[in-house]
């Protein structure tokens, strides 16, 4: 990758950051830990890889992207936003009776949310059936989803996991948000998740470990993936939950936290200083 | 003029309808859960073979995946026993088709007694209930062949998400041709002013029809409804027959708690109430035995249902 695309992408990342900071402060409170943590994700999707146009978000060729972990909808309609699929003012609505950016990403409300999540588990499902969907109509587009590594505890990403590897499903490239964490605390003290990797490659997938908070790792396992033909593709991307929200970085209930604006003001301040962009 | 009776059981009749429609429609795909030869979609898979997937025994998954597919465009019909395709993919069902609004047609074989020698565990009282919590679906249950073949077409034309239960074995026609179904709307087979009888799906409509001759022989006139779509509500001939009788039974394969008995009874209650009784399952799982063993074991025959009619009008 490119210094010029990696710096575009380190600033937009930080951007959307600001942004769903913001948008949670606007509501007082939501899962902040879950939508940090894949912003570099969402940032090198939507403003380098996919194929999307966000003044036709129904577009029948695009590219997809179904958000597993439905929970971390902030920092996806942050980027949606940026990119124009809706005003940016719709934000502030986020979770307030009658908004169109409800607190688990739903496809009815919201231009550009590919598949409705909530439940755990099923928007895997979901993909792998957009990925069959598509085949089946000669599309060439590629479905992306993110899985968040508590949600894998589910035995439905599994049974996703083995219809994607038996159907080689190779316009598929699924992301693990490997942050460690999930509701209760650490999923090392609540179910370990180990040996991610090993275990999709033995449902037959093609599957990558990098450190999610990169860019060019990110860019590297996705550039490998598209030139792996006849699997699907796991990268599982080693994370901090609630990266670039300093007061839930390193904690333990940093699932769904309390962000008032004040202490949204003064995160943004931090995570500005910190990136030197003062 | 209806094919349906080129196919020699129901399982032929319904995977024979959405033949027929994926012949003239490129959307529809069919996915299965690793029963393809029981319900004969192995048919549709040699017919269409790159708009079959066995999803494997993984019936959740086979639900939401189907609702991904809706999201590209495509019209799945998916099956499971009756049991699988309710209790087991009931939150994907729910969220990923229902919720996210997507249309899939969901086949569930096998529906209460019928589920004969595979037992209490395989045996649906439940789905009736569970399907009509979710906003939206159609729920059907034909009693016939051709009901079964023409309701099951109409699903597509409805774009709405649909559940279909359907006996697998056997099969009767007691419709001829030319007869024409319409989703919401019952079929009254008889139009007797002494009692109501609402039945859906086969094994019901069967202990109507005989409890009706039962009943004539001793001077009693019965309404008989073949109630074939559970889900809209036929409220127009509801209605009309409980104020033509006064007496309403309703009879169906499934549980009491929130059944089709139960729905009928709140909209009458509220609109006009009447004396009701119910043919159904109560505090009570499945358990193992054919059809007539079953018929007898739960009470399912056309003679109690008589019995049940002239305590209800005494």
């Amino acid at each position: 990758m490119d210094q010029q695309t990696l710096k575009m992408l380190k600033k937009e990342a930080l951007d959307t950051r600001i942004k769903t900071i913001g948008c949670i402060s606007s509501f007082g409170s939501g899962h902040i830990g879950g939508a940090m943590s894949i912003v570099e994700v969402l940032t090198y999707l939507y403003y380098k890889e996919m194929r999307i146009d966000a003044d036709d978000p129904a577009w029948k060729d695009r590219d997809r992207l179904v958000l597993s972990k439905g929970h971390s909808g902030p920092s996806l309609y942050a980027t949606l936003a940026k990119k124009g699929f809706f005003p940016m003012e719709w934000l502030k609505t986020l979770n307030k009776g009658g908004t169109n950016l409800p607190s688990h990403v739903d496809m009815t409300k919201t231009p550009g949310i590919d598949f409705t999540a909530g439940s755990l588990g099923q928007g895997i499902s979901a993909a792998v059936g957009i990925a069959l969907g598509l085949r089946v109509q000669n599309s060439d587009a590629y479905v992306y989803s993110i899985v968040g590594d508590g949600e894998s505890q589910e035995g439905e990403v599994w049974e996703a996991a083995e219809l994607a590897g038996a159907q080689s499903l190779d316009h598929l490239i699924a992301f693990t948000d490997l942050n460690g964490q999930q509701l209760d605390g650490y999923t090392e003290d609540i179910i370990p998740m180990h040996h991610l990797k090993e275990r999709y490659e033995t449902f037959g997938w093609d599957s990558y470990e990098i450190n999610g908070h990169s860019f060019e790792e990110i860019d590297e396992a996705v550039s490998k993936a598209k030139s792996v033909k006849g699997k699907p593709h796991m990268i599982i991307m080693h994370t901090h939950k609630s990266q670039g929200y300093i007061p839930g970085e390193g904690i333990k209930a940093n699932h769904s936290m309390t962000v008032s604006l004040e202490k949204a003001e003064e995160a943004i301040r931090a995570l500005k200083e910190r990136e030197g962009a003062v | 003029m209806s094919k349906a009776r080129e196919f020699k059981n129901y399982r032929e009749v319904v995977v024979g309808a959405v033949s027929e429609l994926a012949r003239e429609h490129e959307d529809i795909v069919f996915l299965d859960s690793d029963l393809s030869s029981c319900i004969t979609s192995t048919s549709f898979e040699s017919e269409f073979p790159s708009r079959f997937i066995n999803c494997g025994i993984a019936e959740a998954n086979m639900a939401a995946v189907a609702a991904g597919m809706s999201a590209t465009g495509l019209t799945p019909f998916i099956h499971s026993f009756g049991c699988f395709a309710s209790r087991r993919m009931y939150d994907q069902v729910f969220l990923s088709i229902g919720y996210a609004k997507r249309c899939v047609h969901i086949i569930g074989s096998d529906p209460g007694i019928t589920a004969q020698y595979n037992g209490g565990t395989h045996m649906p009282f439940e789905d009736i209930a569970l399907y009509r919590q979710i906003p939206d679906f159609i729920v059907l249950e034909p009693s016939d062949g051709e009901s079964l073949y023409e309701l099951t077409k109409q699903v597509y034309f409805a774009k709405k998400n649909s559940y279909i239960r359907t006996p697998r074995k056997g099969v009767e026609f007691r419709y001829d041709e030319r007869t024409k179904f319409e989703i919401g709307k019952g079929i009254e087979l008889h139009d007797g002013s002494d009692v109501a009888i609402i039945a859906t799906g086969a094994v019901m409509v069967d202990n109507a029809v005989e409890a009706y001759e039962i009943l004539r022989k001793e001077g009693i006139n019965a309404t008989v409804i073949d109630l074939h779509t559970i889900k809209p509500l036929d409220t127009e001939l509801i209605l009309k027959v409980a104020k033509r009788t006064g007496h309403v039974i309703v009879c169906e394969n499934g549980r009491y708690a929130g059944g089709v008995g139960e729905g009928i009874a709140a909209f009458l209650a509220k609109n006009y109430p009447v004396k009701m009784d119910f043919m159904c399952v109560g505090e009570r799982f499945g358990e193992v035995g054919n059809l007539s063993y079953l018929k007898e074991a739960f009470g399912f025959t056309g003679e109690h249902l008589a019995s049940m009619c002239k305590e209800l009008i005494k």
